[in-house]
């Protein structure tokens, strides 16, 4: 076994670049291990716990790229280590190739660009809050994607944006679209009357795929990060956003999207409301508020009934996207199963799809266990191992230390697939597929050998895995909504139009397996 | 208040993109601009470090920054005449000798400075000899800081009280800054040399050059250092380690009025003669100039601009605007760069002098892409000398209105050093200065880039907690 370690000083690269290029050098023939990393404390845990403890690596700071490399033999070193340098090198900025359009601050970026109106923060989170300031005293808007900001400075923040009348999409605000233009994780929808704000990343994704779905399109997609609705947060960026839409000429119907906020908030948002010309469709998921009656309020508990309710308000037709064939599907599959199966497992990469998941089937079942179940008696002891039913949401923060987000890396749920597989309770497997810009370029396609493993494992225990799915995008994202959903049919998994349908397709196999 | 983001909603979106470079690709993908902040984290990274960062970002301190920064671009530096240090350096007398850098004595000094201070003494005939003179460096002389007098000095920078000096005044703001006249080059005590030929050079200046020179002024009325400065730079010149147009451009300015003066016509050439062998004559006279400058930018409470920068061969020294008091120090660092034949950077003394005071006010080094020729000097090709100064605007706020770049057509220097930029992109202001031999007497043996220590801005920002 040999090892290299190589560490780079004052290199920096962000952790998705890294990632895919520790991937490309892990697939090289021979190269057991690669781990190309800034030496940050916590990537030097990592290093250590897979047995790289060489001195360099403990002195490297945060600024430095540490490359460490596993391989068979001296030449499969090399290979991997020249493969790394050839990636490395258009990004030396040792002094010799210095040039003035490097944009190594945001004021030099503005002086060479002054058209930018928009600042996209994907830092890691310390250092977002002080890139946010420095771009909203320039005057431009703001979206920061990073997590692990504090609630001081996203106060601090909002109150900067409000007063300047700029938005702040965020922090940890995954997915907007501005005037069409793809902001982090987004599908490619399109233009139509109906704008969207929401605390949610992957509840907007599934409410505005689903509004293209139906035949209409969005205007504005409005991220406010999701602890804008907080008390002490005070849904700030949610009311700004309100306010543009209600007058923005081209917005006939808007959505509000979040989790249930606290009274206060919901009490303040929906004054808010009442000042708005338009329809507004409000899904505080999972919350059926039916004691709030306003002219223009539509509330809704699901995403689904989201999408719905807003194409309906703008078409003045009744709409459904319910299957014709539900009851058959559900007899079909449930007949194919044997008397040990009962459980279900969902594996999600969306968290407000798997939150959706868990609000419907625990409204039914009860006893649903998660890693991100609220009831201490529900969570899951270890996120790694599923029990009795169980809905896991694979973005959590858990599982995407070192790693990348599920969406963008299959290997987890590949992973877990195949060993939820070997449990004869399991009766249904439940995924989202979650498509779009940001996402990985074929989510379908790179589970299909683990369908088929996993498949194949209940077949020769003569019983029958149901594995239904949702696929949250568009014919027009780069992944292509029918070939996705046409790889993933002729594997054996039933796709259907919504997370909503998805679900309650569970349920019902569920509820006529034994208890 | 939501009028801006609706603007927004009819605006074509064009995108910085500071982190995952893909989201970058994503937005190009379709159509739309994006371009990448080739972002890394701050040279800081301790969280008390970026909370001070973070708080830095405010209005006053926005505010205070202007203000510095007007008081910069209306700095007015004009030579007007040449007295004798004791007479007119404030604080000065004849046990007080200034030096070059942040506070130091007598035990810690390098071996230039301790030996331009036994040259110094020598020469105001307080010692006859280099053991006596030491003996009244360590029990009677009071050092001081040129700084803390309104001085400057090139490399050890000794200034003694009978030493004559330029007087600069800046004229907006009516401050005086000094200087002494630069003596040459090779063994002179500002290396640290004290030999005889040294002291009587000294000696000369003071009953020759002097004289002459102050009636010069006087005839002339005084002479605009900015206008002489502006144009050295636009002659290939940064008035740090390049001053050969600077000299020119003085020697013309005052060749008429000499001629004028009372002396005799083989004193006159003599004069004439000692500032064409030098082609750091004109350092001496730019220093004051940027220290008259930036010394009025001092103590605007809250600002982040570096107003000083300084080194005595120990130790690299800088002050804040915000901090007119403090210095924030660090070991000094070694020069990278040529050596003369026979020499090695093991032959080096450390960094020393308060020639960076020309940086600090915009020029020296950030005006390099001016002056390619240093190259030959301190390494690299002429590109290099073009990068040097374009990276220097990362990291200052301004671009000086009176010292312009021909070949960035005609951009003005970087000017105005900002700490928290020199922080969030861990670039150090770019120096060219000239290395001195760590032995005393020997004098230059080569010349280089060098750059502050981090860790005296990171000194700096620590002390702007609340």
């Amino acid at each position: 076994m040999n090892q290299k370690v190589l560490i780079k000083k004052n290199l920096y690269y962000d952790s998705v670049s890294l990632m895919q290029l520790s991937e490309k050098i892990k697939s090289l023939p021979q190269v057991s291990e690669a781990v190309i990393v800034m030496g940050t404390d916590s990537n030097k845990n990592l290093l250590r716990e897979i047995l790289f403890f060489q001195v360099e690596i403990e002195q490297a700071t945060s600024n430095d790229l540490v490359i460490a490399i596993k391989a068979d033999n001296e030449a499969a070193l090399e290979s991997a280590i020249q493969l790394i340098e050839k990636n490395l090198m258009h990004k030396d900025t040792s002094e010799k190739s210095m040039n003035e359009v490097a944009l190594l601050t945001q004021n030099s970026a503005y002086r060479a660009n002054p058209e930018i109106n928009l600042v996209l923060i994907s830092t890691p989170g310390q250092y977002a809050a002080l890139e946010a300031k420095k771009a909203l005293i320039a005057n431009k808007h703001v979206m920061i994607f990073s997590d692990n900001v504090s609630i001081e400075d996203e106060i601090e923040l909002k109150q900067m944006a409000d007063s300047k009348g700029l938005l702040l999409m965020g922090p940890d605000c995954g997915t907007a679209m501005i005037n069409g233009v793809p902001l982090g994780f987004v599908n490619s929808l399109p233009k139509g009357p109906i704008g969207v704000i929401a605390a949610s990343g992957t509840g907007s994704q599934e409410v505005s795929s689903l509004i293209a779905k139906l035949g209409s399109g969005i205007t504005q997609l409005i991220g406010t990060g999701g602890r804008d609705l907080s008390e002490k947060v005070g849904g700030t960026m949610m009311m700004m956003a309100l306010e543009a839409l209600n007058n923005d000429n081209e917005t006939k119907v808007i959505v509000l999207i979040s989790k249930p906020p606290s009274e206060v908030v919901a009490q303040k948002l929906i004054s808010a409301c009442s000042k708005i010309k338009k329809p507004v469709v409000i899904c505080f998921l999972g919350s059926a508020q039916d004691k709030i009656k306003q002219e223009n309020l539509y509330f809704v508990q699901y995403l689904e009934e989201a999408a719905i309710k807003a194409v309906e308000l703008i078409s003045g037709r009744k709409i459904t996207i319910q299957i014709d064939d539900f009851e058959e599907l559900v007899e079909s599959e449930t007949s194919k199963m044997d008397k040990r199966q009962k459980y279900i497992r969902g594996l999600y990469t969306g968290g407000t799809l798997c939150d959706e998941a868990l609000i419907l089937l625990n409204k039914e079942f009860g006893n649903i266990f998660s890693n991100i179940a609220l009831d201490v008696k529900y969570k899951l002891k270890n996120s790694f191992t599923s029990t009795a039913d169980t809905l896991v949401d694979l973005g959590d923060d858990e599982f995407t230390r070192g790693r990348a987000h599920p969406m963008i890396d299959p290997q987890l749920r590949y992973h877990r697939l195949i060993n939820e597989a070997d449990d004869e309770e399991v009766g249904i497997v439940l995924m989202d597929f979650v498509l779009g810009y940001g996402s990985n370029s074929d989510p379908a396609g790179s589970i299909l050998e683990a369908i088929k493993i996993a498949k194949e494992k209940f077949a020769r225990r003569n019983q029958y895995l149901s594995i239904i799915c949702t696929i949250c995008g568009t014919e027009t994202d780069p992944q292509g909504f029918s070939q996705q959903k046409n790889k993933l049919e002729q594997a054996g998994v039933i796709c259907m139009p919504s997370n909503l349908q998805a679900v309650k397709l569970a349920a019902a196999i569920k509820r006529r397996l034994p208890q | 208040m939501s009028q801006g983001i609706l603007e927004l909603f009819t605006q074509n979106i064009s995108v910085l993109n500071i982190g995952i470079k893909s989201f970058g690709d994503n937005i190009n993908k379709v159509g739309s601009k994006s371009v990448n902040l080739d972002w890394k984290p701050p040279a800081l990274d301790k969280p008390e470090a970026l909370n001070i960062l973070n708080s830095l970002y405010n209005h006053s301190v926005e505010n205070a920054n202007q203000k510095v920064i007007e008081i910069i671009q209306n700095g007015h530096p004009v030579l007007v005449g040449l007295g004798i240090a004791g007479e007119v350096i404030p604080g000065m007398d004849e046990w007080t000798i200034l030096h070059a850098g942040p506070p130091i004595d007598w035990d810690r000094m390098c071996g230039p400075m301790k030996g331009a201070v036994i040259g110094a003494l020598i020469y105001e005939r307080r010692a006859q000899t280099p053991d006596e003179a030491i003996q009244i460096a360590k029990s009677k002389i009071k050092f001081s800081p040129c700084h803390h007098h309104q001085a400057v000095g090139p490399m050890a920078g000794i200034i003694t009280a009978s030493m004559p000096v330029w007087i600069i005044e800046n004229r907006n703001y009516k401050n005086k800054a000094y200087a002494t006249l630069n003596e040459g080059l090779g063994k002179v005590l500002r290396y640290g040399a004290y030999s005889n030929d040294v002291i009587e050079r000294l000696n000369w200046m003071k009953q020759e050059l002097y004289p002459t020179l102050k009636e010069t002024i006087e005839l002339l009325g005084g002479i605009d250092l900015r206008t002489l400065i502006a144009q050295a730079i636009q002659m290939g010149d940064e008035c740090h380690n390049r001053n050969k147009a600077l000299t020119s451009l003085f020697y013309r300015e005052i060749a008429h009025s000499l001629v004028k003066t009372k002396f005799s016509d083989i004193q006159k050439s003599r004069v004439l003669e000692f500032i064409n062998s030098n082609d750091h004559f004109g350092l001496n006279l730019s220093m004051p100039a940027c220290k008259s400058v930036m010394q009025a930018a001092e103590g605007i409470e809250n600002s982040t601009i570096i107003t000083t920068m300084a080194r005595n061969g120990v130790e690299f020294g800088i002050k804040v605007s915000a901090f007119k008091d403090k210095w924030f120090t660090s070991p000094a660092p070694k020069v990278k760069g040529l050596y003369f034949p026979g020499f090695s950077d093991s032959d080096a003394a450390l960094d020393l002098g308060d020639s960076v005071i020309t940086e600090t006010a915009g020029i020296g080094g950030f005006a390099m892409a001016a002056a390619p020729a240093i190259v030959g000097f301190v390494g690299g090709n002429a590109n290099d000398a073009l990068n040097f100064t374009r990276m220097m605007y990362h990291i200052t706020l301004a671009e000086n209105k009176n010292y312009q770049i021909p070949v960035l057509n005609f951009r003005g220097t970087p000017t105005g050093i900002d700490l928290r930029k020199v922080i969030e992109t861990g670039l150090l202001p770019v120096i060219n200065t000239g290395i001195a031999h760590k032995d005393a007497g020997i004098g230059q043996i080569g010349a280089g880039i060098v750059r502050p220590p981090l860790e005296c801005f990171e000194k700096a920002l620590l002390n702007y907690k609340k």
